[in-house]
């Protein structure tokens, strides 16, 4: 059965989200999303042990060879962000059941769970697939199921937020596809590592090859949420359900950023950026966001609202580090995929627990938490110190590689305006840390308890992770720097 | 609902075992013509949705509850995605249905009906419950 692990990867959660449904209960649907999403981490460790041993892993779907048929092809980078993708399902699907019972109305529960499952498929499939149209085919899967979920969310104004990123999602997908139509006019093939031999014998100043270029990045962009284009984000994030947001927030933006690596270093090749003059214009706005995100975050009184801006600022650090265009850079972006989804993860755990508790995350009912609730205040602490980049975390190695890119670059100056972003990270941490601790409580006679268990355990396996990965970076600085090295050394 | 128009109501009773066995048509002889599981599945549809016009919404709910429908819905998808798992245990790669009869070009032709027999059952299904969601609004 291992030689099929790469569908199996995307095949198992497919089948189970009809199953949720066929069932219709939610308990049944919890369960079931619980032993998939467990599967799904199980595969995606053998695959990437097998990819790391044994190299590049080809499936013929149908057993129709691959350019004409569809492949799904699995390197070191997509084996990584597989890997990514289903431990936070993983642990997301496990912190869920309390939190998506209070959030999500009862009797649509396990069609949320159905969108769930869906999600996780299109994120996998997206990540695991060698075909650029099937690509397509799952990033609409999983966009789909994302405006269902963040529709599900209390707030009413989840319905608006879920149509503006239904509007700017469907606008970004329809980009990549005319980008891709433009490619497949070039070259008739849609097959990953055949488009990169195609386009190989051809001009890269061809007319209708930067046309697509143009295309594929500002649609991908889009759904990466890169600075201007992120006026989805802040909105989709704040009134999703708790569990959403923290799943959204650490997989369906970095699968993007991988797409985006995909299209820029295996479709195109590096030299695309010297015949363009790309890097330079995904520097500065990568710098842009990095600055302006993080200042509108400082402002910010909605806790969710305030780490989705922030959000739209790591995102500037990962962009950051693809645009030098060198393995430190283009690794560091990698490693940041993996330290961000950690740590962005656990701070959105830790709202997802005061929702459940407090039922709210405006600073101001925040007042005195670190009191009540030590244990998820303490795990939101660890999350921000990383996002700050405090050494021991792991936003402390992304920004260190980062510095030694730019450094390796000859960009000194971009150092520092890494150096000064962090500052502005420690004021909207600092902002929340401070009210939580050594502000009183507004409603003194309210009794507030510790989260449940089974949001805890989540919450700092997420935040243990964040501090392991800080410490101990052979695993993920490994892979990171093995896959930058095959997307930069231009090998497919 | 259209209690006093009696040509629409039994015009339309006439012809809706015609519009099934149409929509049947299409999809079984979809391999040979024009049609296919997805436009089967939309004139099959279609008949309720001309039921529920003339007879009313409730009483179209009585003849296919939602609840059967989304069920069936997903029971559409899982006949596709099955299909292809047939092939896991004969040792083919997923979507092979060169297995499914002695000789590979029957088990492609059987695997392409079963699977197109799931996308009519879902889209069949998924039709009928938009209609039902927007015609059900405000009640």
């Amino acid at each position: 059965m291992t030689a099929h692990l790469p569908i199996l990867q995307v095949l198992i959660p497919l089948m189970a989200a009809p199953l949720c449904v066929v069932f219709r209960h939610r308990d049944i649907a919890w369960i079931i999303v619980l032993l998939v999403s467990l599967i799904s981490f199980v595969i995606s460790t053998m695959i990437l042990d097998q990819v790391l041993t044994q190299g590049v892993i080809s499936y013929f779907m149908g057993d129709w060879p691959a350019p004409w048929g569809i492949e799904f092809r699995i390197d070191a980078v997509n084996a990584y962000i597989l890997l990514i993708v289903s431990a936070i399902g993983a642990v997301v699907a496990f912190y869920g059941r309390h939190s998506v019972t209070r959030e999500v109305p009862r009797d649509l529960i396990y069609l949320f769970y159905t969108a769930f499952l869906l999600c996780l498929t299109g994120l996998l499939g997206m990540t695991a697939t060698g075909d650029a149209f099937n690509l397509f085919v799952f990033l609409e899967i999983s966009s789909l199921s994302t405006y269902a979920m963040i529709s599900l969310g209390k707030d009413r104004r989840a319905l608006t937020a879920s149509y503006q990123y239904l509007i700017m999602g469907t606008l970004g997908a329809t980009f990549y596809v005319i980008g891709l139509g433009l490619l497949y006019m070039m070259t008739g093939t849609l097959n990953i590592v055949d488009l990169h031999a195609k386009l190989l014998d051809m001009d890269g100043s061809i007319r209708t090859l930067q046309a697509a270029l143009a295309f594929l990045t500002v649609g991908l962009s889009l759904k990466l949420a890169l600075f201007p284009l992120h006026l989805w984000l802040p909105n989709a994030y704040t009134y999703a359900p708790s569990s959403v947001t923290a799943f959204l927030a650490a997989t369906a933006t970095k699968v993007a950023v991988y797409v985006m690596l995909r299209v820029f270093f295996t479709i195109f090749g590096v030299d695309i950026f010297e015949e363009t003059g790309l890097a330079p214009v995904l520097m500065t706005l990568a710098i842009a966001g990095m600055f302006v995100a993080s200042t509108v975050a400082i402002f910010q009184n909605d806790m969710k609202r305030l780490l989705a801006y922030s959000s739209v600022a790591q995102i500037g650090y990962i962009m950051l580090g693809i645009s030098f265009l060198n393995v430190t850079g283009v690794s560091a972006g990698i490693v940041h995929l993996l330290n961000h989804a950690v740590m962005k993860c656990a701070a959105f755990l830790a709202m997802g627990c005061f929702m459940y508790r407090v039922g709210s995350v405006q600073i101001e009912d925040l007042h005195g938490i670190g009191k009540k609730m030590p244990w998820t205040m303490a795990a939101f602490v660890v999350a921000g110190l990383s996002l700050i980049g405090v050494p021991l975390t792991v936003g402390f190695i992304s920004k260190w590689y980062l510095i030694q890119a730019a450094m390796e670059a000859d960009m000194m100056p971009i150092a520092l305006l890494i150096l000064l972003s962090s500052l502005l990270a420690v004021v909207y941490v600092w902002r929340f840390i401070e009210v939580a601790y050594f502000k009183e409580p507004a409603n003194p006679s309210l009794k507030i308890k510790e989260a449940p268990l089974s949001m805890l355990i989540p919450l700092w396996v997420m935040a243990g992770a964040s501090i392991y990965f800080g410490v101990d970076t052979d695993m993920t600085l490994g892979v990171a720097q093995l896959a930058a090295e095959m997307l930069v050394g231009g090998a497919p | 609902m259209m209690k006093r128009k009696p040509i629409l109501r039994v015009t339309s009773k006439v012809f809706m075992p015609f519009i099934l066995l149409f929509a049947l048509y299409v999809q079984f002889h979809g391999d040979f013509g024009p049609g296919g599981g997805f436009q089967a599945g939309v004139i099959f549809a279609s008949s309720f949705i001309l039921y529920a016009l003339i007879f009313g919404l409730h009483d179209a709910k009585m003849v296919m509850p939602s609840s059967v429908l989304e069920v069936l819905a997903a029971l559409g998808v899982l006949l596709y995605a099955g299909v292809g798992v047939v092939s896991f245990f004969v040792g083919d790669n997923y979507l092979n249905y060169n297995s499914l009869a002695h000789d590979p070009l029957h088990g492609q032709h059987y695997g392409i009906l079963l699977v197109e027999l799931g996308v009519g059952v879902t889209v069949f299904a998924a039709m009928t419950l938009i209609f039902y969601t927007f015609a059900g609004r405000g009640r």
